[in-house]
């Protein structure tokens, strides 16, 4: 009986979703020539997709409910087996020879595989180290911004400028533009940090559309729409690189940068503001009460995201060598949240391989390019309903109150 | 003085779409505060559904008021549909998580309801048939206010009130105005919130898509893009007006267009987007409360 | 169509995983097309691609040139800077004697760099950005179209001598296309002095109306519209126009010339001006270049199919008549002498600019583009 009961669900399911996609997915008008275009093939693809996924979706809805009653006995019993994955990163002995082995691999990669290998993975780093800092801001911090491709554009209009008005050296431009960037998330952040965290997304969403707006309108110092072009490539002591050893060369920068990224916010995690930023994320009244300067911890979150844009903006632009406000839009945004979103929130090793995961996959699966937002949308919601701790969860420091201890005292 | 008339009502058109819009964004908040960054989506699907049904209609031989009525009509059905299995799908699961999930839940529906379209349809613009008959009677002043503009003043004022009576006198209504002030005395006292909540998606969808039609009968062109920038004006005027107030949600979106058109008349209209988040900005960090919102303190 | 381009895009990248980058190549000439063949500027890319890969079948099929089989390389930029250098970089590894490319102006600028450093010539069917040949930057840039600075030109001259227009209100899109020929045009009539430019202003692609920009035309007395940007903008503009009483002439750039601005515009189209590359379709070369697309394909072709097509033919000429592909010989050939295309005879001047090709200016005429003479 339950068998045919919840089969009669996932039917309806399907026959109220035919319905809502009958117009769009089945009608195509073309109001030129006057002829309709019936594709009846995509509502039956409609029909057994979605009777599938509400069969799905059941289940997983009910393993959630379970999980969570469950979560609930759980946390009253403390030793709770670690999972495959929490034991590779808890480990040394099991992920120090695997972080080897990827770090060879790493290494090796521009002397086996093409040029044009090595440009896509430069752009896949830029955007894990993106990932990396919209996560203090977002998974860290818990403040949502929309907005995180203004940064990224701050870096990488300020190493087209000064490298191309006033002749300055990328090693120069490098720190300046991380610190430009911070600059500017210090001065965005002041005002709106009374703000609570939708409207903060909207605002933050703002900004970023103006920051392309002014890019596009103010043409004495950004060019306008015409963009920047002729961007230096970084040097290395002076020595002439042709094309492809500067795009190798830029490739083990990036390497350097995910590095160091990492190591920086790993330790930042740690860190007195790292708890601040994750106190803050979860109860901020609380926290403030606590004694936390909010505003110094917020300003910093919003500081530090943006110092790694502002750094990979300048990366961005000397392998581009040309720069226009299209590149800026909110899509980016969107896209980098999404990272951090499949990643975990606050998870380092998440967001490198979510980040990794969302922009190789489209270029060697072409087929898949089409869907990409679609996909990236559907990942959002998903994640959020099943796993919002990411696929990799974060693993905090506890400290546990051992019962066995007790039990003993108590016997003996 | 005529220019400035002529501003004044492009600008009231516009704000009255924006107001239609700000109303379901308005709504859902002061229900379950969340941004529902997925109803300038609903919006779009109202205006492609319109677009698709009057396709069809004109092909089969049907004609002008009959059109426009069946396209509106149906348009209203699917943005209904939509807007409650949005509701269903996307946020009702994640009804006591943490703020922050919901509101990713909805940039993620946004983005793939905007993608859908594009697939299911087409990137490229879409010709949007004229519904709204030019009227004789308004041949003499066509040149500051034609006959769409008249319709649409007149559809969202009727709209407007009715939307008022509802939530004022009906049963539904008071039970919606009982969930916002309290959402766990309204279930104690009997009432269905989450039938409440899924009404109230309704309404708002409603509303997005009769601005949806409105627009593109005004306009003559959809694509599945239209929606993200639409959104996110309408929720600038939900926020100007005092977000979760009604009547500011209405007063916000009229502010928001005159504004815009005021400035795109004596400035410039390149700046224009940057003028809406402006205000926006300066509303948030000036009054939070916006123009008729109470100033609520946190409890903890 | 679609699933075709992209299951050889599929089999092009697996293939470029296997096979090393140089070694076997030396019998074939490989011809990169690059351009957007995904995405939603897909419509500009994909004629040029389809142009140059029918005209590599029908030359391999009489015994290719110089006896070497010629092999045509697609690849994907999406109109996107940062996409096109990963493209560029691809069709370099790959081993291309030259390109076809790039479409899109932001794209070309970007690629550029990466050809010159190595040493390819490349040909736009499509970059009208005045600067890529005039500025000097890259000498082993070609376009078989004619630059926009031309076209604003055209549109400024039009405006005032046939139209006889005093005051002239210039709008854009902000965008690089249309920003670039509003500017030109607004050169070019304060350089005529014949009328006054009374308003130069942007507007935002997708705002939601533009009833205060048509309501400051109709204030500032404008007698004739001069727009920079694409269809929908326009589209948008001529109708609010018309419903607001604004009845003054429209004229766009070649970005408005075309089907979808007739599709979307409807009525309100009849009468507006365009420029764009002259009619060339009553030439028997453009005439056989078309039969073969509808013979091949079953439509009509899009976009830029005669420019690519004739970049496809300059680039045949000149490695028949260099003997090689060295790109000293090329350039020389290039430059050299006209050859027959789909555009008319066109040969390359010093800065890569095509001789032979030009802009005119059409008008809808029952639902039509119809060119004036």
């Amino acid at each position: 009986m339950a068998m045919i009961s919840y089969l009669k669900s996932c039917l309806i399911a399907a026959i109220w979703f035919v319905f809502l996609t009958f117009p769009l997915m089945v009608v195509k008008v073309n109001t030129l020539k006057n002829t309709v275009e019936w594709r009846w093939m995509n509502m039956l693809w409609v029909a057994i997709g979605a009777f599938i996924l509400s069969a799905v979706w059941r289940w997983a809805m009910e393993r959630r409910a379970r999980g969570a009653s469950q979560k609930e006995q759980e946390s009253s019993d403390s030793d709770k087996k670690p999972s495959l994955g929490e034991r590779l990163l808890e480990d040394p002995k099991l992920y120090r020879p695997l972080l080897g082995l990827v770090v060879a691999l790493a290494l090796l990669m521009p002397w086996v595989s093409e040029m044009y290998q090595v440009t896509i993975w430069v752009f896949a780093l830029i955007y894990v180290v993106l990932g990396l800092g919209l996560n203090i801001t977002v998974g860290l911090a818990g403040l949502l911004d929309l907005g995180y491709v203004a940064f990224f554009g701050v870096g990488a209009y300020t190493y087209a400028i000064l490298n191309t008005r006033f002749g300055l050296d990328f090693w120069i431009c490098l720190p300046i533009g991380g610190l430009t960037g911070a600059l500017v998330g210090v001065l965005l952040g002041f005002p709106i940090l009374r703000l609570r965290g939708d409207y903060l997304a909207i605002v933050t969403l703002g900004f970023g559309s103006i920051a392309k707006i002014v890019y596009e309108n103010w043409e004495g110092v950004f060019n306008g729409a015409r963009g920047i072009e002729k961007i230096a490539r970084p040097g290395f002591f002076g020595m002439e690189m042709d094309i492809s050893a500067a795009t190798t060369f830029t490739y083990y920068l990036m390497l350097v940068m995910v590095v160091f990224t990492i190591f920086v916010t790993n330790r930042l995690k740690d860190s007195r503001i790292g708890r601040a930023w994750m106190a803050l994320r979860e109860d901020e009244i609380a926290c403030v009460a606590m004694g936390v300067d909010m505003a110094r911890t917020k300003l910093g979150a919003y500081a530090l995201g943006a110092f790694w844009a502002g750094l990979v903006g300048v990366i961005f632009a000397s392998q581009t060598t040309y720069i226009n406000p299209a590149s800026f839009d909110f899509m980016l945004s969107a896209i980098v949240l999404s990272m951090v979103v499949l990643g975990g929130m606050g998870s380092i090793v998440g967001v490198v391989i979510a980040a990794l995961v969302l922009n190789l996959l489209p270029e060697y699966l072409r087929a898949f390019e089409d869907y990409r937002m679609l996909v990236f949308g559907a990942v959002m919601v998903l994640m959020m309903l099943f796993r919002p701790q990411g696929l990799v969860s974060n693993v905090r420091k506890t400290y546990t109150h051992s019962k066995k201890v007790h039990a003993e005292e108590a016997n003996g | 003085m005529d220019y400035f008339l002529e501003l004044f009502l492009s600008g009231l058109t516009r704000g009255s779409i924006y107001a239609l819009i700000a109303l379901g964004y308005t709504m859902v908040y002061g229900i379950i505060q969340l941004i529902n960054f997925a109803h300038g989506e609903i919006y779009m699907i109202g205006a492609f559904v319109a677009l698709v049904v009057s396709g069809v209609l004109t092909i089969y031989g049907f004609s002008g008021v009959s059109i426009l009525i069946l396209a509106a009509l149906i348009a209203i059905i699917y943005s209904a549909a939509y807007g409650y299995t949005l509701e269903k799908i996307a946020y009702r699961p994640l009804r006591g998580a943490p703020r922050l999930s919901p509101l990713i839940s909805a940039i993620g529906m946004s983005l793939f309801l905007q993608n859908y379209v594009l697939l299911a349809q087409t990137a490229d613009f879409l010709p949007f048939p004229e519904l709204v008959p030019e009227f004789e009677f308004m041949e003499p002043i066509a040149h500051i206010m034609g006959s769409a503009e008249l319709i649409i003043l007149i559809t969202s004022a009727i709209t407007m009130i009715g939307l008022t009576l509802l939530i004022k006198y009906t049963r539904i209504g008071k039970a919606m105005r009982a969930t916002q002030q309290d959402m766990v005395m309204a279930r104690l006292t009997g009432i269905n919130v989450d039938r409440v909540i899924s009404v109230t998606f309704i309404i708002g969808s409603v509303l997005a898509a009769i601005a949806g039609v409105l627009v593109g009968s005004y306009i003559g062109q959809i694509n599945y893009f239209i929606g993200f920038m639409a959104g996110v004006k309408a929720f600038t005027a939900a926020v100007l007006g005092g977000i979760g107030n009604i009547p500011g949600a209405a007063l916000g979106g009229l502010v928001l267009g005159l504004a815009e058109a005021m400035a795109a008349g004596y400035i410039s209209s390149a700046y224009e987007d940057v003028f809406a988040f402006g205000v926006l900005v300066l509303i948030l960090i000036l009054r939070p409360s916006g123009l008729l919102g109470k100033a609520v303190k946190q409890k903890v | 169509m679609r699933k075709s381009v992209m299951k050889s895009f599929v089999v092009i990248a697996l293939l470029s995983m296997i096979v090393p980058a140089v070694g076997f190549a030396a019998d074939t000439i490989k011809i990169g097309v690059a351009g957007p063949h995904t995405g939603d500027l897909a419509p500009y890319g994909l004629p040029t691609k389809d142009a140059a890969m029918m005209l590599a079948e029908q030359v391999n099929a009489a015994g290719g040139v110089l006896g070497k089989q010629i092999e045509v390389v697609p690849m994907d930029d999406q109109c996107k800077p940062e996409i096109a250098t990963s493209a560029a970089t691809k069709l370099v590894s790959e081993g291309v004697d030259i390109v076809i490319g790039h479409v899109c102006s932001g794209a070309t600028k970007a690629a550029l760099g990466i050809y010159k450093e190595s040493n390819i010539i490349a040909i736009s069917p499509s970059a009208t950005n005045p600067p890529l040949t005039q500025s000097g930057d890259y000498p082993n840039f070609y376009r078989t179209i004619a630059p926009d600075d031309d076209q604003g030109k055209l549109a400024a001259s039009f405006a005032t001598d046939k139209l006889g227009a005093k005051k002239i209100a210039i709008l854009h899109d902000k965008g690089d296309y249309g920003k670039g020929f509003a500017d030109f045009s607004q050169a070019a009539i304060e350089a005529g002095g014949k009328a006054k430019v009374v308003l130069f202003e942007g507007v935002t692609p997708g705002a939601m109306d533009y009833s205060a920009v048509v309501q400051k035309i109709r204030r500032e007395g404008a007698d004739a519209v001069i727009f920079g940007g694409y269809h929908p903008e326009a589209s948008k503009l001529v109708g609010q126009m018309k419903k607001k009483r604004v009845n003054v002439p429209f004229i766009g750039p070649d970005g408005v010339k075309g089907d979808g601005f007739l599709e979307i515009a409807g009525d309100d189209a009849e009468g507006v001006y365009a420029t764009g590359p002259m009619d060339v379709s009553a030439l028997a070369g453009n005439k056989k270049a078309k039969d073969d697309y509808v013979a091949k394909f079953g439509k009509e072709p899009g976009t830029f199919f005669d420019q690519g097509y004739a970049a496809m033919q300059t680039i045949l000429n000149a490695i028949k008549e260099s003997g090689g592909t060295d790109s000293a010989g090329l350039e020389k050939a290039l430059r050299g002498s006209y050859v027959d295309t789909a555009v008319g005879k066109i040969k390359f001047d010093a800065k890569g600019d095509a001789e032979g090709v030009g802009f005119s200016v059409f008008q809808v005429q029952d639902g039509k583009f119809v060119e004036l003479k």
